[in-house]
This record gives C-alpha cells, structure tokens and sequence, in this order.
C-alpha cells in the first residue's frame, strides 16, 4: 500500500506530464526514496496507481541501475569504476571496502547497513577515485579514509 | 512506379514501401528478424543491412537496414555487396553467441526463421568461445511454452502482443545483452491472441504448447488448408496431422479476413478433434454397427417414417444442403432457436438487402472511426477486436504522413502518435477489453444500446426515426458520435446477433445507413453466432420450434440432427419433450453431447479435419475447407446422407459421388448458391505438370516409415476424391493455387515467414486473389429505415432482466471440449451490478438461485461495475448454464 | 600573455563563479550583469535570434558539435503548442565532468541561456534531464528556478514580452545513454531510454511527438554572452574556425586534474602540461582520450593538435566533450579499452543486435588478453568489431563511440597487446 505522502508525491509529478504512465520514472522514485526499493509489491502498487500494468512499468523499471528492485541495505555505497577511477586505482579502494564490509557487489553487510555496487563514472574524473554514499559524494578518497567515512553512517 | 537498381539490374517498383520489402516482393532472399509485414520496421535486429549508393558515381557506398530506407526513384542499392553480406553473417554471428544449440531438441527446428536465416547468411563456424547467457523460463499457462535462451531480441513479441493486440502481460525487462521477454511473474498469458507469439517469435522462445503434447516436426506433419469453425468470421488456417490425431493449427494468411494471425480459440480449440468423447463409429442402440449396414437400415427407416431433418449452423453448405434434399424442402429445419433464427435472418437481410457494404476486416482496420453496438467482440469475434484495435490509429497516423513518415516505420510512426486514439465508440451490457481504447464507452440493457444508435442514426439523417426522452448524457454521447462518424471518411460501424436483440441490429442498420447517405465509404459489420449461420439461413428453412410443433402433432414421427446439439437451441423440458416424442432420432455428428446420448442412431461425422465442405462467413463470403486426412468410419455428414439418400432411391442424391457433384447441384439448384462450385478447384485440377497439390512437405527419406511396425511395405496412400491434393508429400512442389495452400514452404524458408513468397506483394493477396466468394454484395432492396424504436428499459422492482455474457473460451462449443481451452473455461456465474447486489444484500461470491425461463440455476454472484442496474448477465454456453431463452425476466432467490 | 586573441583571457562562462563554490543567487548574478542578455533578446524576433547565434558559429557542446543554430531552424516556427526545450545534463560520458561546474555553480546563467534557446524556437516548456548523481546541482537548479519563478523570468508573459515559458527539473535514474538526445526524450516520457528511429528528428517529433530541441548545458550557457555581446565577439574568442570557449578538463596521472574555460582550440600540450601541470612525477605520457570514453586515442604526435572540433578530426579523433583523460606509461592500454569496453557493455540498452552482443564480446576478448588468455586471432576479432560496430551499423551512435577508444588503441598500441598474448601475463 502507497502511503498518503506517496500518493501526494506521486500526484504531483502526474500533474506535470500529460498522462499518468510519463510519471511512472517520478512514480518509482518517490517510491524509492521513502522505501530503499521497489519490492514486488511496490512495483504493483505503483502501476495500478498509473493505471498500467506491473509488466509495463517493471519493463521501465529494470531498465534502469538506480532502480533497485532488489532490497538494499540502509545506506548504498557507490564505488566509481570508469576510467579515470580505474587509471587512479580505485580498484584497491574497491577491494578495501569489500574486506572491511565483508562483502561483494550486489551484496548487503549482514546488519543490513550498506550494499555496495558498481558504478559508472560519477562526474568528478579531475578527483578520481571518487564514491557516493546516498547523497555524499567522496572525492580523492584513499583507502585509509574509508573507516572514517563509513563511521559516519552508523 | 519508380525505377531501383538492385546490384546494377532496374526494377519496376512500388513506391512508398521500404526496401526490405520491396526486395522480398521482388523474390531476393534478403535476411530479416525484426520486421514483420504486420508490425513494420523499428530497424533493431540490423539483419536486412544492404548496399546503398548515392549515385552511379559512388562506388564505395554504404551499409543501410533496407527495412528502414523507403524506395526512391533511380536508388542504387546491392544485397552482393561483399561488405554487406559479411555484415549480414556478422549479425547471425552475434546472434549465434548467446542462442543455444539446441535445435535437435526445440520445438522450432525445422520451421525456424532463425535457422534458415543462419543458412542464407551463411553463418557456419564459431568464434566465440566464452560462455553463453541463460535466463529463467516462465510458465504461461496452457497455451505457449517459454524456453528465453532461445531469445535474439529482435522484439517482435512485445511488439505483437503490446503494440499491436493491446496485452499488458508481456514485456520487455532489464538491458544490455540482458533484456528478457515475458511476464512480471509467471502465470497465464491474459491476451486472447498469445498463440501468435509462436509464429511472430523467429525462434523456440515462445512455443505452441498443445503441439508440445503430441510434438511433430513440421515437415512429419500432414496439412491441408482449412477454415476455423469457432466463430462467424472464417479465418484461414493450416491444420496438421499426424497418426491420426490433429497435432496443431497454424494461420493461413489470408489478406482479406485474417492476415498474418489468428485467435487462441481458432489456434488452440482443435482439441476436440482428438478427444476421446468422438464418435468413431456407426452405433445402433448403443451398439456399434457396421457402416453399409447402417446405411441401409437407416434408408429403411426414413422410407417407412415421415421424417425430419435438423440442419445446423456449424455443419457445411453441403451437409445442410444434403439432409436438406433427403427429407424435403418442407421437411428441413436450420436447427436454432427461435429468437438465434429470427436475429440470423434479420442480419442477414441487412447485409444482402441494406443499402450498405459489408466490409472485410482488412477494411475494418482501415477505418477512421468505429462505432460497437452490442457487441462484446473480444469474446464473440476475437479476430474483428484485433482489426478494431488497428482502426483506433488510423486517424493519428494522419499527423504521421503530415511529417512524412511512412508509416511502415513503425518506431517512428509510434513516437508521434504516442496514446492518441482515434474515435471508437463501444455501447456494450457490460465492460469489454475494447475499453482500453475507446473514446467513451456506454453501459446499458440493450434496449438503451438501441435506442442510442436510434438516437445517431436521427442525428444523422433527420429523416431517420427519431425518438424522445433520452437522458441528457445519451443525448451528449448520441450527438458526439454522429459527429465523429460524420467527420470520418471510413466509418464502420460493428454490432451482431450476440446479445440477443433485434433492436440493437436495426439501429445499427439505421446509424450505417444514415451514414451511407452522406458518406459512400460506410461499412456494416455484423458477427452471428456460428461459423457457417450466414450459410444456412440463405440456404432457408423452417424454424426448430415449427419441427417441435411438427413432432407433437404427430405430422412426424423420425428426425435426422445433423450435427447440432439440440440442447443449446431449446430448453432441456421442450427438446426431451420432442426426442422422446419422436420414434426414430438419427444423430450425426462428430462429439458426444446431450443430444447425441438421446440418438437411438449415431452416425460418425467427419470433423472440419476429417472433411471438405463450404462455409460462409459473416460477410456472406464463402470458403471452402479441405480435408486434412482420413479417418476410418468417419465421413463427412454429407456423404452419409447422400448415401442414405441414394440407398433409399432418391434420384436427386444418386448421381452424388464426390465433393464437386454435390456443390454443383448446390449452385444450380439455389439461386443464392449459384457459382459456388468456383469457391475452389475441383477435384480434378493438377498442376502445370499433371500431379497433384501435397499435402505433406518434402521429406528427402521417401514417403515415410509410419507403418513400418505393422508392416514394411508402405500401404497405398488414400485417394482424394473431392481434391486436387495428394495426402502424402506426392505432387508438385510449387507454388498451388491460392485457395489451395496446405503449408507455406520456399526453398531456404521452411518457416511461416515463407509466406512473403505466396504473395503478390508483401502485405497483399495471395497470388491468384485471396480465396473464397463473396456470395452478396447490399442489394440495397431495403432501403428504408427500421422504425421500431424500442421502450427505454425499465427496471423491474424484484426482477432482473437477463442478458447474455460472452467468453472466448467457453460460449462456444467445440472448442471448450479441448483440454488447452477448457484450461480457460470460466466456471459459470451470475453478473450483477453492485447496486443491485447491495439492494439485493449479495455479496461477491454468495450462492444464489436464478430462475429464468422456467428453470432454476444455482450459480455464485459476481459483481460487476459497469453492468446496469436490473439486468443481469449469464455467461452463454458455460458448463451448468443450459439454453435460456434471453432476454426475459428473472428472479433471484437467496440460498441463504 | 603572449595571445594572439586578445589582451586579456575571457571566460564568459565560468569568470563569476565563486570560491566556495556556492552557487550565485539571482541577485549575485543580476550584480554582474545577469539576464540582461534576456532583456535584450525579447526584442528580438524568434528568427532574429536564430540568426545571431548561427552567425556566432556555436557549436554544441554536448560532444556531436553540430550548428546549434541551424539545429534550432529545423522547428518549426508556425506550429501549435506545446513545444519543448530541453537541456541536457545528463553527464555520464566517463571522464567528463564540466557540465557539473556549470550547473553547480552558475545555475541562472543556465536558465538564462534555456529561456534564450526556448524563445528562439518559441518552445513554451522546458526541462532540465539532470543525471541523478547531481544532487548538488539539483539544489541550486532548484532553487534557481524558483528565483528566476517569482522575479517573473519565468512563467507567464514573461518581463511583459507576452512570452510564456514553463521550466522543469527531471533527474534521471541512471543509464547512460540517457544522454542521446531521443532516449532522453523517451526517459522523459517515462519509458526505457532506447533511442528513436531518426528521420524524424526531434525538432519536428521529439518529446511526446512535438518539436524539441536538446542542448547540453555548456552550449547553453554560452548563450547569454552571445546575445550580450554578439556574434562576432563571440567568433573572435576562440583560436580557430571554431567558435567560442570551451571548458577542458584533464583526469589521469597528472599533477593538477581539473577543468578551465580557455579559448577554443588551445593545443593538448598547453592543457596537459601548462593547465594541468605536466605528467605526474615518474609517469611519461603515452596517449590521451581528448573528449571522454567514446573518443579515440591521440598521441605523443598529437601533443600540438589543436582542441577544437575540425582540428581533432582532422587528427583522427574527435573533440567529444573536451574533458581529456590521459592513459600514462604506467597503465596498460589494454586494462585501459578493459575497463571502457566494460563500461559500454553494460550500458548499451541492447536494443540493437551488433551493440547488444558485440560488445560484451569485445570485453570479454580484452579480458582474456588482458589475463592472458587471449590468441592472436582475437585481435582480428577486436578489429572485425571496429569495423562491424561502426556508424550506421548499429542503431544510434552508443556502439559506434564504443570502438573508437579500441580502434585507435590497436592502432597506437598494438605491441600491447601482442606482448599480453605472446606472454600469456599482463606486462604492466
Ligand atoms: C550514447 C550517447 C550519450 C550521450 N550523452 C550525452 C550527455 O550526457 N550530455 C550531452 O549533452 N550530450 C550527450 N550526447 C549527445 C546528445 O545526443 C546530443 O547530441 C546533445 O545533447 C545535443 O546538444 P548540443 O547540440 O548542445 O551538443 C550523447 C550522445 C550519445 C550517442
Ligand atoms: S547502438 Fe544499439 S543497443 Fe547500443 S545503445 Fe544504440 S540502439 Fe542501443
Ligand atoms: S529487419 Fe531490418 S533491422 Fe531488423
């Protein structure tokens, strides 16, 4: 079931576009920022709230990386693997991050604290390696700096 | 025409078509995945690239997809090239990296575009050597087999089963070199035209399931071109057998009636064919007896008896025409209620004597506005919704030839039209899946639905009948439709006989009509309830009752029923009534039901499979069925009675030998028949080199070893009588006559894609004309208007007024007799509008008992939001829910 | 400075932006001459205007560097509402972070030049398609929207010209090819970001089948300089034939990474070794990337090419979006094409077949040869696929971006990758 603030939310972003299912991106968002991600359940919710069908709107949904439709932890680190990351070897700061959490990409800490995943260049070559933690973003970062950052979200 | 230079030789061409299929048209095997003749090019697959050149001058040119180029006067193009061909070998390449090899085992091999594409590419060695992708398969329901390895993305499924038959339940998920075709979550598949995806997927991703039960190869199978029997419209079908069962149904393309596709019901309803409730053979008293010994003690009977005979409206012409001649004209009844015949007759004499044109439902996808009175056409016509749902974009597609976009380019075509809809109008007892689509619906018992077409047809021409107090909201809807109908160049206008008023086809007739006097391109289109009902009621005869009547006076003591299940024409009480009255009950038929458990005679009648015969569609054209293969004891309806016939002395039926001298005396004899025998060749046509048409596909082994387990020396093959074909793979492998198309095959096309070579152009007739004979054209005798304008509909405190509900799978007979269809089979229910079931304290569920009609049934409540109030809907034909006389008054009782 | 330009360097672009970075409010940018080119402008005629920035040679920013005022005179002017102007900011080409600063720090700059653009093609609703990692832009576009809003810049009968203008913010939800204009368009419209069939182009069908024009946000911004200070002035900033400024970036093992406005067409050696402070101690240069991931590979021998679009070309390359990455002596080349083609893989919307399985063919071959699995034959392979993924191979210009890296690597680099298959290891 959507929440009130869902509904209001969702409600909004039909009334800037001409017919229900253009919102259906905005939709899976709104839904998304207040759930982590779009259960099964969600994704039916939302559809019958666009009048669309949970076929077409997953069809648009699984397109997309930011559209989790698999649970996440609380918090989704982001690790930056495009190229100027990679020439500035985030790959050790990748393989830091996966012996502190102890776990993979597409995997979530046991505490249900974070999911790492991939992910394409963030738009900060000129400070590469770069990652994002939700809305954070951490640019230049080394791998002894990661325990600090990753205090902050507990 | 403009002239195109394909690898340096000048063509004659169309222009306005893509190249892809100007090529085709032009005989070249130029490879494709992607398009398709009915969806247009959205250039994904990049399988049909070709040479292009700027001029004479150029002569490095460039790799285009030909089927996103539209033609052009003087265009140097090469399908040689050797850039293009690598380019086209590349792609089966690629494709080649994540398809299974697992052809020895798919369902697809041997008609599989995707192999004889890889053969035509040339395609041969592997270079790719990490691993492949899987998916998860998904289980559809009973009808079509998911196997997504198989996928090549080329994404005609979604485009098929979304953008062109309206389904929500398929679709494309993730990316990249992920993307899968299917549902959200496993389940059945909710389109009533899923069957299509297995001859729209190129490959073994989407898979015809009935045939997965009892797999054949295509090329094992024996074909003949036959007609559906499951509704009015008369789709053209293949039908396949093997060791006597009928294994699978394909579509015929036929480029007047149903194109490229077919409905589930015409696709998977065949079951019944092989279900072990067929009569098989000859019985007297339960007893089986032997054929000639039948014949001759029947003839005794009917000889000593005065008899009767008991037409139906899903045998033959020449079934109808035969018992017809063996009783007497006087004698014969067509073997519907009185109100099925009434309604029949009626249609039929706005089609033949109106004032307007039946278009064919390739016109009907052509029209710019539609009006549906009546008519739940998803579930009573499925092929005409489909046809319905393409007429909704050919108004928007107007903004799409403003920018000059062919509109064969469906990407872009669809990017402008986006959700615009062009104008539909759906008057219906109860929501229909057309809905979707429509411009505004309209909810009510069908005396309101008629009076709302009386209302337009008014609006339209004033000197139509006009009518009073219609609510202000009807009077809105009336004005906007004639409006629309007006503004339009070719509008239909769709009702039929299914929900049972005479008033709602009047006003249709009224409203098309109205509408032909100002607009010559106006189209009626009526659907009636059996594939050959047009047939009988021009052929003429008394009503049931008049034989009930006939029986109970004692006027007659025998009756023949011919193929009908008097129990769906008459209520159980009047129709034991009559069979006990009746001393002799013949019954021939192919399946058991009711009726057929009361005959002291059953007489094995071929079913459409195991016969040829000719049925006339709900535009009067008539389409003659061949026989798929022979059955033991089994005949056609017609060749036992005329052998009765001839045994009993009847000098009419005596010179009857085969399927021509019965048609011929068909065509002499009734003047509305006349020229039927040319509906197809007779049986001693040949092709050019003296040998006949085959009904198998080439196998290099020989005939076949079938047998070889009884016996090694092959036994001789039976003899067609009544065609030109062989029932073997004997005959000449060419092109047959249109009408006599037993599988689509071309050397390098084994799968149905080989169709693009049967026809003149792609997307046009069959070589030769599309088959079958329009037996009449509006004579327009019946020029005035109908001016019994109905009673609005009043409820009734305490009472509901009962109204018949249509379900694809389930209202008709033959096809829910099948395993796959009764899979689908609703279980009966009693629709009620929620207001009613308030007043009424019923909830959704609750047990009730309906009388009607003098009989009582005890069915679960469903509600519904559309319905209105003081009608009720009973589902036709569904197990439990025997003959009602609708509409009528009913009443409901707590069970409480 | 020694310039043949000019005495002083102009950065129209980016010369207001603050030090902490903090966006400029409507008052901060009003203060230095902010929306008076909008002013100036709404006496214009729609054509008037088109003319003026065709005249000025602009070309967009967004990679292709396509005339942005001949792209404009494709709308049609006569046809009814709506009509859309779109900017897009969906930044994701790897190794490309200048539209970020704009949009970060000069947001009315932006609106600005949107409200120009729109009014040019007389477009009555406009959005900005930000890339959803943006949040800090989000913020400030926001925010600048709504000032622009209530000081009437925005909405209705805009500053009493009788013009109307509605402005969106939209951040996408990641995919890279978001940024090809007709799958932004179609991510709009809520659907899956696959391109469109062109003809039509999006000027006469774009977003829900009406004219659209899309710019990227660097060409926008230089669109209020221009109607302020004119067509020539603006010819005159650049180097070379092609016009304007350009914000360049440099990433890799350099000693100063970063982005500066500079005139058109200032060499590679000037960005790498003046702007960006030479090649990092112990690291040589071997090639570059002039303008992100889907460009291809320059060399020691281009070090004096100049950056503006006709000379790259010229070079073999392309100018994309002129932020560099450099690909140093320490760094395989092949990890290097590993890592792009990786990337591509998994971005490619697998709408079209060579796309779709061609490059995770291609990535899978790099990385055999990168862990020494690969055979000499791959690289016939890697190279069937340069040509075979080419443009107007595959359906939209995704793919054929994909191959320049790989093209121009086996070209300059081959001994690289010869040495990974002959060994069996990766050298580096
Ligand atoms: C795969 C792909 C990705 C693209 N990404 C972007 C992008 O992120 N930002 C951008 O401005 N242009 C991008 N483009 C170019 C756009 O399609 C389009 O040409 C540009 O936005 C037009 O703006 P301009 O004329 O101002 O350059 C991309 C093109 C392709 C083929
Ligand atoms: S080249 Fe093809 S698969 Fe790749 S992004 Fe473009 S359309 Fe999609
Ligand atoms: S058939 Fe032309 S691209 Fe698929």
């Amino acid at each position: 079931m959507l929440s009130s603030e869902e509904i209001l939310e969702i409600k909004h972003a039909i009334k800037l576009v001409p017919y229900k299912k253009a919102a259906s991106v905005e939709a899976l968002k709104v839904v998304q920022e207040h759930r982590r991600w779009i259960s099964d359940e969600s994704l039916r919710d939302v559809a019958k709230f666009l009048e669309m069908s949970p076929e077409e709107l997953d069809s648009v949904a699984t397109f997309y990386n930011m559209i989790f439709r698999k649970e996440v932890g609380k918090h989704v680190i982001l690790v930056c693997d495009s190229i100027s990351c990679w020439v500035m070897g985030y790959e050790k700061l990748r393989d830091q991050l996966f012996n502190r959490l102890g776990i993979k990409y597409g995997e979530t800490t046991h505490d249900g604290l974070f999911t790492v995943l991939p992910n394409c260049c963030l738009g900060t070559c000129d400070c590469a390696p770069a990652l994002m933690i939700d809305h954070d973003l951490y640019r230049n970062v080394k791998a002894e700096e990661l325990n600090q950052i990753l205090e902050k979200y507990k | 025409m403009v002239t195109i230079y394909i690898d340096h030789k000048p063509y004659t061409v169309n222009p306005g078509k893509n190249l892809l299929e100007t090529c085709l048209t032009l005989g070249f095997d130029l490879p494709y995945f992607c398009w398709h003749p009915a969806l247009g090019s959205v250039g994904a697959c990049r399988q049909c690239a070709i040479k292009m050149f700027r001029d004479g001058d150029d002569k490095q040119g460039r790799l285009v997809m030909s089927c996103m180029e539209p033609v052009a006067n003087n265009q140097r193009i090469s399908i040689m090239d050797p850039m293009a061909v690598d380019f086209r070998e590349g792609v089966i390449e690629w494709l080649m990296t994540n398809h299974p090899h697992d052809c020895a085992v798919c369902d697809e091999g041997g008609s599989c575009h995707l192999q004889d594409m890889t053969v035509m590419t040339g395609h041969a060695y592997r270079r790719f050597t990490f691993k492949k992708r899987t998916h998860v398969n998904q289980d559809l329901g009973p009808f079509i087999n998911h196997e997504m390895n198989r996928c090549i993305q080329c994404y005609r499924c979604v485009r098929f089963y979304k953008d062109y038959a309206g389904g929500e339940d398929l679709d494309v998920f993730a990316s990249k070199s992920n993307v899968y075709f299917g549902r959200s979550e496993p389940g059945i598949l909710e389109s009533e035209f899923s069957g299509n995806l297995s001859e729209v997927c190129p490959t073994g991703v989407f898979t015809d399931k009935t045939l997965k039960q009892h797999y054949t190869r295509k090329w094992d199978l024996t074909m003949a071109p036959t007609i559906c029997q499951h509704c009015s419209l008369g789709c053209n079908i293949i039908a396949g057998e093997r060791y006597g069962d009928l294994r699978m149904i394909a579509n015929r393309y036929h480029g007047e009636i149903n194109g490229y596709f077919i409905c589930d019901r015409g696709r998977f309803g065949y079951e019944f064919v092989n279900s072990p409730n067929r009569i098989l053979q000859p019985q007297h008293m339960g007893q089986p007896i032997d054929s000639d010994k039948a014949i001759n003690e029947i003839s005794e009977l009917i000889k000593q008896s005065n008899v009767i005979g008991i037409g139906s409206p899903r045998a033959s012409l020449e079934s109808n025409y035969a018992l017809k001649k063996l009783v007497g004209d006087s004698n014969f009844y067509k073997g519907v209620s009185k109100q099925e015949q009434a309604l029949t007759e009626l249609a039929v004499s706005i089609l033949k004597e109106g004032t307007v044109r039946t278009p064919s439902m390739k016109e009907t996808e052509k029209a710019d506005a539609v009006f549906i009175l009546g008519e739940d056409l998803t579930n009573t016509a499925p092929m005409l919704a489909l046809a319905v749902r393409q007429s909704v974009k050919q108004q928007p597609m107007q903004e799409v030839n403003k920018l000059a976009v062919p509109e064969w380019n469906d990407a872009a075509a669809r990017e402008i039209i986006q959700d615009k809809k062009g104008p539909l109008f759906v008057a219906t007892v109860a929501e229909t899946k057309l809905d979707t689509i429509a411009s505004k619906t309209f909810r009510a018992a069908p005396q309101d639905i008629a009076r709302l077409g009386f209302a337009v047809a008014n609006l339209i021409d004033s000197s139509a009948p006009n009518l009073s107090n219609l609510s202000e909201e009807e009077k809105t809807l009336a004005e906007l439709i004639a409006k629309s109908l007006l503004a339009s160049e070719r509008p239909v206008i769709i009702s039929g006989t299914s929900c049972q008023s005479d008033s709602v086809l009047k006003a249709a007739a009224n409203v098309a009509s109205a509408l032909q006097k100002r607009n010559k391109n106006t189209g009626i289109v009526l659907t009636l309830p059996e594939c050959n009902s047009v047939g009988l009621s021009v052929m003429g005869g008394l009503a049931l009752h008049d034989a009930f009547e006939k029986v109970k006076n004692s006027k007659a003591d025998a009756v023949i029923i011919l193929e009908n299940d008097l129990y769906r024409h008459g209520s159980a009480k009047v129709v034991d009534a009559f069979l006990s009255k009746c001393k002799s009950v013949i019954v021939i038929d192919h399946s058991q039901h009711a009726t057929t458990t009361k005959g002291q005679w059953l007489i094995p009648a071929g079913t459409f499979a195991e016969a040829d015969g000719t049925l006339v569609n709900n535009e009067g054209r008539a389409q003659r069925f061949f026989q798929v293969y022979e059955k033991a004891n089994v005949k056609e309806s017609w060749r036992w009675l005329s052998s009765i016939g001839s045994a009993a002395g009847n000098a009419i039926m005596q010179p009857w030998k085969n399927f021509d001298s019965i048609t011929a005396a068909l065509s002499q004899e009734e003047k509305n028949f006349n020229g039927i025998e040319k509906v197809s060749l007779s049986a001693d046509f040949r092709m050019h080199d003296g040998q006949r048409v085959p009904r198998e596909p080439h196998r290099y082994s020989g005939r076949t070893s079938m047998l070889a387990n009884v016996a090694v020396s092959e036994p001789k093959p039976p003899e067609d009588l009544d065609s030109g074909m062989s029932y073997t793979m004997e005959g000449t492998r060419a092109l047959p006559p249109s009408s006599m198309i037993p599988f689509f095959w071309s050397p390098g096309w084994n799968s149905v894609q080989s169709v693009n070579k049967y026809q003149e152009e792609v997307g046009a007739a069959l070589r030769g004309g599309d088959p079958g004979i329009r037996l009449f054209e509006a004579s327009g005798k019946q020029s005035s208007y109908f001016t019994n304008v109905p009673e609005k509909f009043k409820p009734v405190e305490n009472k509901l007024w009962g109204v018949p509900i249509h379900h694809i799978f389930g209202s008709e007979e033959l096809s829910a007799k099948g395993a796959a269809v009764s899979n689908r089979v609703p279980l009966p229910y009693l629709l009620l509008s929620k207001e009613d079931a308030a007043k009424l304290k019923l909830t959704e569920g609750e047990a009730i008992e309906f009388e009607i009609d003098e009989q009582g049934f005890k069915l679960p409540v469903k509600l519904c939001a559309t319905i209105s109030t003081g009608v009720a809907g009973l589902p036709v034909g569904l197990p439990g829910l025997s003959f009602i006389e609708l509409s009528s008054w009913g009443v409901i009782r707590s069970l409480k | 400075m020694e310039r043949g330009w000019g005495e002083v360097m102009e950065r129209p672009l980016t010369q207001h932006i603050r030090k902490d970075g903090r966006p400029l409010t409507l008052k901060e940018y009003e203060a230095v001459g902010g929306y008076q080119a909008l002013r100036k402008m709404l006496k214009l005629t729609p054509k008037e205007v088109q003319t003026l920035v065709k005249d000025s040679n602009l070309r967009g920013r967004g990679g292709a560097g396509f005339s942005t005022g001949l792209k404009w005179s494709f709308v049609p002017l006569d046809t009814p509402k709506p009509k859309y102007l779109i900017t897009n900011a969906d930044e994701m080409e790897p190794g490309t972070f200048k539209d970020r600063i704009l949009l970060e720090s000069t947001p009315h700059q932006l609106i600005e030049g949107m409200i120009i653009a729109a009014y040019a093609i007389q477009a009555n609703i406009s959005y900005v398609y930000l890339r959803w990692a943006y949040k800090t832009a989000a913020q400030a576009i926001l925010s600048a929207i709504d000032e622009a809003m209530a000081k009437g810049y925005l909405g209705n009968n805009i500053l009493g010209s009788g013009y109307d203008l509605e402005m969106h913010l939209h951040t996408g939800v990641g995919r890279y090819m978001c940024g090809e204009e007709t799958a932004l368009l179609n991510s709009l419209e809520g659907k899956r970001a696959t391109p469109r069939a062109k003809p039509p182009f999006p000027q006469v069908s774009g977003l829900y089948g009406r004219p659209t024009i899309v710019n990227n946000v660097e060409t926008l911004c230089c669109l209020p300089h221009i109607v302020n200070k004119g067509a020539e002035w603006f010819q005159k900033l650049s180097l070379t034939g092609d016009a304007g400024t350009k914000l360049y970036g440099v990433s890799g093992k350099v000693k100063k990474p970063g982005a500066w406005e500079l005139p058109m067409g200032v060499t590679l050696r000037e960005l790498i070794e003046e702007h960006a402070g030479g090649m990092q101690d112990g690291f040589k240069f071997r090639g570059a990337l002039p303008g992100g991931a889907s460009t291809d590979f320059l060399v020691e021998e281009h070090l004096d090419v100049k950056m503006d679009y006709t000379s790259v070309a010229a070079a073999g390359s392309r100018l994309g979006t002129g932020t560099v990455v450099i690909l140093d002596d320490k760094t395989c080349p092949v990890g290097f094409v590993e890592n792009l083609e990786h990337f591509f893989a998994q971005e490619s919307c697998g709408f079209c077949t060579p796309c779709r399985e061609g490059l995770p063919w291609v990535e899978k071959i790099l990385s055999a040869i990168d862990s020494g699995e690969g055979k000499i034959n791959d690289l016939k392979l890697l190279e069937h696929h340069t040509k075979f993924l080419g443009p107007g191979n595959t359906f939209c210009a995704f793919a054929p971006g994909a191959m320049e890296p790989l093209q121009s690597a086996l070209k300059y680099f081959r001994a690289d990758f010869e040495k990974h298959i002959h060994e069996h290891r990766c050298p580096y």
